[in-house]
C-alpha cells in the first residue's frame, strides 16, 4: 500500500484553496470556492425542491434544531415544576402532557433523525466519493414525510397535546386517555417512513456508490456506523408502524388487541413497542459512535486502533439490539425464564460497546492530540457513555432492576446514553464538520466554553437522578415526597447550566456564517475524502472523481497540507 | 420541615429480608462501575496531557491494533457481565419466588388508589399494615390500566395488570412507616397513587387487626358463591352441570379441543370472567360470563373460597 506522491500537481481550482489547511497559520490565505452547493441556486424553490443531499441535510438541520428547542422548552418546564415537592406550576394533567411531549419531540423528531438525517445525509456521499445518495428524490421525500409527521404531532400539541408518555402503554393509551393520542401516533407513523427512506438510501448508497478503490475496510467508521443504523431503521421501524396501527384500530374501533376488557393483552403492546424502541436506542447512539471514531482519528492524527473490531462492533450492536427488548419488561408480567434470557443477552451487548471504548483509548495512546472543541465533545462523550453503559448493565442485572425499574435511575441512565451519548456526539459532529458545511470557522473560546458547560451541566442534572432512583423516586411523578427535594434542586440547577451550554452555539454558529474566517478545504488537517473537496463542497461534491488507494485514517509524518491523498482523474467518460 | 442542605437521605432504608440481598448486589455493581469509570477517566486524562500535539504537522504513532488486546478487553467485560448476570439471576429468583408458608394478601389497583385486603378480611385503602418476621405474598390485579406496586424500602416492585394476577412477596424486618408507590404511569393522578406501608411488631399487628371489623375473604367468597348462584351447578362430583370445585387449585386438566391447563389463580379468574376460554373436557359451555358483574375483590374472594374447599364434598354441600 503506497501513498501517492505528495507533490502531485493539483488542479488549478484545488490549488487556490489548498493552502487553507491548518487554521493557525494559513487560514487567512483561504478563499471560498467560487461555486458551491450553497450558491448553486437561490430562492425558496431551490431549497424545497432540492435533491442535493447536502441541502437536504441542511433542511433537516434546521428542522431538528427547531424540535430540539421545543423539546428543550418542555424539559425546562419539567425541571421547574420539580423544584418543589408540591405541584405548583402545572395541573397534573398538564404536567403529564409536558413530559410526554418532551419525550415525543426529543426521540422521534430530534434524536432519531439528528445524526443520520443531518450529518449522514450531508457527509455520506462526500465520505465515499459519490455525487449524491442513491435515490435523491426519495431523500427529499424523507424530509417531507418527516415534516408531515411533525405537522400532525404539532397539531396535537397545539390542541392540548397527549398524556400517555412517549411509550403509549396500553390500555391507558388505547382506552383511558382523552388526549390526542391518534393524531400524535399518526405523526409518528408517518415520520417512521422518513426514517425508513433514509435507511434504504444509505444502504444502497454504501453498497453501490463507493469511489473506485474504496473497499469496505477503507470506509470511514462513520460509514460503518451508519450502515448498521440503516439496517435497524429499515428492519425495526415497520414494527413500530404496525404497533401504532393496532393501537389506532383499538382506540377507534374497539378491536381488542391490547385491552383485556375487550379480549386483548396489554403486555403484547409492550413487546411490540420495545421490539422497535430498543433497537431505536441504537439508531440514536450508533451514528454517534461513528462520529466519535472520526473525531478521535482526526484529532490524534492516528488510525483508529483495531479498525475492524470497531467496525464489526457496530454491526454486532445492531444485531444484538434486536434481541434485548424484553429487558424493559422484567417486572411487567413476562415469565421469569424470559427475563433470564433477556438479561443474559443484554449483558452480551455490553461487550461490543466496551470494545469500542477501549479501542478509542488505545487510539489516543501515543496520538498527537489537538485540543479542539470536537475533541472535547468526544472526550465528554466517552465519560458519559461509559457511565451510561455501566448503569445500563446494572439495569440489565435482574436482581437490581426489580427495584430500579421505572425510577429516576432509569431516567438518568437513558439520558446518559441519549443526551450524554447521542447529543454529545451530534454536537461533536456539528463542530467537526461545520467548516465543511458552511466554509466558515467558529469561535474557539465560546465553543470550548459551551462544551464545558454542557458537560458540567449535564452531570449536575442527571447524576443526582441516579441517587434519586435508588432512593425509590418513581419516574413521571408530578409531586413527590419532601425528602427527594434537595436532589431535585441540584438537578434543576444543572439543567439551567445545560440550557446555557446548548444556547451558546446557536449564537457563535450564526455569527460565523457572516463573520467567521474562511475554513479552507481541510481546517483540521484530517484525512478522509470529505476534506479533499472545497468547503463548502461544489454541487456535485468533487470536481474530479476521487480514486482511493489509501487506507482509512492514513496519517503520515508530513504536513497534511501538502498532501493530496487521492489520485485525480477527470470525469472524461 | 427543618431544612438542612447537608442533611438529606441518599440511600433508602432496608426494611425487608430481600433488601440486603439487593443492596449487596447493587454495591458490587456500583463498585465495578466506579472502578472502570475512574480507570477510564484517569487514563484518558493522562493520555490527554501526555500526548498533546507538540508541533504542527506531527502525527500519531502508526499503531493499528493488537489481537491480544482485543481478546483481553472482550473477555474481561464478558466475565464481569456474566458474574453480574448470575448473581442478578439468583437474587431475582429469590424475589419472584414466594416461600410456601407466605400469608396471602390481595391488592387491587385502580385510578388512583390501592385497595388492600388482609387474609383475616381487614380492608385498607392506600395503607398496608404488615407484621415483621412473616413472609407475605401479595396477589395483585388492576381494575383499569397498568399500575405497578412498589415498596422501595423492601426493594420489591411488580406491575399490576388488568385482567390478570401478578404476585410479589416480602418479609418485613423493621417496624416503621414506608412509601408505597405506583411506579407505572397510569394517568392524571399517577403521582398521587401513593400510600404507606406500616410495619408493626406481630403483637401490635394482632391488636391492629382486632380493631377492624372483618369478614375473611373465604367467608365473603362463600357468600358471593351463593349470591351469584354458583351453587346451582357446581355440586358434588358428577351431580351438577359443572364440576365440583374442591381441591382443583393447582391441578392440570384436559381442555375441550385438546391441550391442557394448570388451574392456577389466573386460570380460575379467567374461568369466572370468560368461562368458555378454557373449558374443561367433558363439560358443555353453559356457564355465563361474569365479566363486569363481579368486582376484582369479589373474584379474589371467590377464588379464596374455592381454594378452601375440600376435594371431597361435605354432606352439607350436596343438600342444595
Amino acid at each position: 500500500m503506497s501513498m501517492p506522491p505528495s507533490n502531485m500537481s493539483p488542479s488549478a481550482e484545488a490549488a487556490s484553496s489548498q493552502a487553507g489547511t491548518t487554521r493557525s497559520g494559513l487560514a487567512e490565505a483561504a478563499r471560498p470556492p467560487r461555486e458551491h452547493y450553497l450558491n448553486a441556486g437561490y430562492g425558496i424553490k431551490s431549497w424545497l425542491l432540492t435533491t442535493d443531499h447536502k441541502r437536504i441535510g441542511i433542511l433537516y438541520l434546521l428542522s431538528v434544531t427547531f424540535f430540539f428547542a421545543i423539546g428543550g422548552l418542555y424539559a425546562t418546564a419539567i425541571r421547574l415544576e420539580l423544584l418543589t415537592p408540591q405541584g405548583d406550576l402545572f395541573q397534573p394533567d398538564t404536567y403529564n402532557r409536558v413530559f410526554t411531549m418532551h419525550g415525543v419531540m426529543m426521540i422521534f423528531f430530534f434524536l432519531i433523525p439528528s445524526i443520520p438525517a443531518v450529518m449522514g445525509n450531508f457527509l455520506l456521499p462526500l465520505m465515499i466519493g459519490a455525487k449524491d445518495v442513491a435515490f435523491p428524490k426519495l431523500n427529499l421525500a424523507s424530509w417531507y414525510m418527516y415534516m408531515i409527521g411533525a405537522g400532525f404531532t404539532m397539531w396535537s400539541l397545539m390542541h392540548g397535546g397527549v398524556d400517555t408518555g412517549w411509550t403509549f402503554y396500553t390500555p391507558f393509551s388505547s382506552t383511558y386517555s382523552n388526549t390526542y393520542t391518534t393524531a400524535t401516533a399518526l405523526g409518528i407513523f408517518i415520520n417512521g417512513f422518513s426514517s425508513i427512506f433514509t435507511g434504504v438510501n444509505f444502504i444502497v448508497t454504501i453498497h453501490r456508490m463507493r469511489a473506485p478503490g474504496l473497499t469496505w475496510f477503507r470506509l470511514p467508521l462513520f460509514v460503518w456506523a451508519h450502515y448498521a443504523t440503516s439496517l435497524i431503521q429499515v428492519l425495526a421501524t415497520p414494527v413500530l408502524a404496525i404497533t401504532l396501527v393496532l393501537l389506532f384500530l383499538e382506540r377507534a374501533f374497539r378491536i381488542g388487541f391490547f385491552d383485556p376488557a375487550i379480549g386483548g393483552d396489554p403486555v403484547l403492546f409492550q413487546h411490540l413497542f420495545w421490539f422497535y424502541s430498543h433497537p431505536a436506542v441504537y439508531i440514536m447512539i450508533l451514528p454517534s459512535l461513528g462520529v466519535i471514531s472520526e473525531i478521535i482519528a482526526a484529532f490524534t492524527r492516528k488510525a483508529i486502533f483495531g479498525y475492524k473490531f470497531v467496525a464489526f462492533a457496530s454491526i454486532a450492536i445492531a444485531v444484538f439490539g434486536f434481541l434485548v427488548w424484553g429487558h424493559h419488561m422484567f417486572v411487567s408480567g413476562e415469565s421469569a425464564y424470559s427475563a433470564l434470557v433477556f438479561s443474559v443477552l443484554t449483558m452480551l451487548i455490553a461487550v461490543p460497546s466496551a470494545v469500542k471504548v477501549f479501542n478509542w483509548m488505545a487510539t489516543i495512546y501515543r496520538g498527537s492530540i489537538e485540543y479542539s472543541t470536537p475533541m472535547f465533545y468526544a472526550l465528554g462523550f466517552m465519560g458519559l457513555f461509559v457511565i451510561g453503559g455501566l448503569t445500563g448493565l446494572m439495569l440489565g442485572t435482574l436482581g437490581i432492576d426489580v427495584h430500579l425499574h421505572d425510577t429516576y435511575f432509569v431516567v438518568a441512565h437513558f439520558h446518559y446514553i441519549m443526551v450524554g451519548g447521542a447529543v454529545m456526539g451530534y454536537m461533536g459532529a456539528l463542530h467537526f464538520w461545520w467548516p465543511k458545511i458552511t466554509g466558515r470557522l467558529y469561535s474557539g473560546f465560546f465553543s470550548h466554553l459551551s462544551a464545558l458547560l454542557v458537560f458540567l451541566g449535564f452531570n449536575l442534572t442527571f447524576f443526582p437522578q441516579f441517587v434519586l432512583g435508588y432512593m425509590g423516586m418513581p419516574r413521571r411523578y408530578h409531586v413527590y415526597p419532601e425528602e427527594f427535594q434537595v436532589l431535585h434542586v441540584l438537578s434543576t440547577a444543572g439543567a439551567s447550566i445545560l440550557a446555557v451550554g446548548y444556547a451558546i452555539p446557536l449564537f457563535y454558529f450564526l455569527y460565523s456564517l457572516k463573520y467567521g474566517a474562511y475554513a479552507g478545504r481541510n481546517p483540521w488537517g484530517a484525512v478522509g475524502l470529505e476534506w479533499q473537496t472545497t468547503s463548502p463542497p461544489p454541487l456535485h461534491n468533487f470536481h474530479e472523481m476521487p480514486v482511493v488507494d489509501f487506507e482509512a485514517y492514513e496519517y503520515k509524518e508530513a504536513p497534511v497540507a501538502e498532501r493530496q491523498p487521492y489520485r485525480v482523474v477527470k470525469y472524461g467518460l | 420541615m427543618n431544612f438542612d442542605l447537608f442533611d438529606f437521605p441518599i440511600f433508602p432504608e432496608q426494611a425487608s429480608t430481600l433488601a440486603s440481598s439487593v443492596d449487596a448486589l447493587y454495591f458490587f455493581a456500583l463498585a465495578i462501575s466506579a472502578f472502570f469509570s475512574l480507570l477510564i477517566a484517569v487514563v484518558l486524562f493522562i493520555f490527554f496531557v501526555k500526548y498533546r500535539r507538540q508541533r504542527t504537522g506531527e502525527v500519531g504513532e502508526p499503531i493499528h491494533g493488537s489481537l491480544a488486546l482485543e481478546v483481553t478487553w472482550s473477555i474481561i467485560p464478558l466475565i464481569i457481565t456474566m458474574v453480574l448476570f448470575g448473581w442478578g439471576a439468583k437474587v431475582f429468583l429469590e424475589i419472584v419466588t414466594p416461600p410456601e408458608n407466605a400469608r396471602e394478601y390481595f391488592a387491587t389497583g385502580k385510578q388512583w388508589m390501592w385497595k388492600i385486603q388482609h387474609p383475616e378480611g381487614n380492608r385498607e385503602i392506600n395503607e398496608l399494615h404488615v407484621p415483621t418476621g412473616v413472609p407475605i405474598k401479595m396477589t395483585l390485579t388492576s381494575e383499569d390500566v397498568i399500575h405497578s406496586f412498589y415498596i422501595p424500602a423492601f426493594r420489591v416492585k411488580r406491575d399490576v395488570l388488568p385482567g390478570r394476577y401478578t404476585t410479589l412477596w416480602f418479609e418485613a424486618t423493621k417496624p416503621g412507616t414506608y412509601h408505597l408507590f405506583c411506579a407505572e404511569y397510569c394517568g392524571a393522578e399517577h403521582s398521587q397513587m401513593i400510600g404507606k406501608v406500616v410495619v408493626m411488631e406481630p403483637d401490635d399487628y394482632q391488636t391492629w387487626l382486632a380493631g377492624g371489623k372483618a369478614k375473611s375473604p373465604i367467608a365473603a367468597g362463600e357468600e358471593l358463591f351463593a349470591q351469584y348462584a354458583c351453587t346451582t351447578c357446581h355440586l358434588e362430583k358428577g351431580s351438577g352441570r359443572g364440576p365440583w370445585l374442591g381441591g382443583i387449585a393447582g391441578e392440570t386438566v384436559a381442555l375441550v379441543g385438546g391441550g391442557s391447563a394448570v388451574r392456577d389463580d389466573n386460570y380460575l379468574r379467567e374461568s369466572i370472567m370468560l368461562p368458555t376460554a378454557k373449558l374443561v373436557a367433558g363439560y358443555d359451555p353453559l356457564m355465563p360470563t361474569f365479566q363486569g358483574q363481579i368486582s376484582e375483590e369479589g373474584v379474589m374472594q371467590l377464588i379464596a373460597y374455592i381454594k378452601s374447599l375440600d376435594s371431597e364434598p361435605s354432606a352439607e354441600g350436596s343438600e342444595d
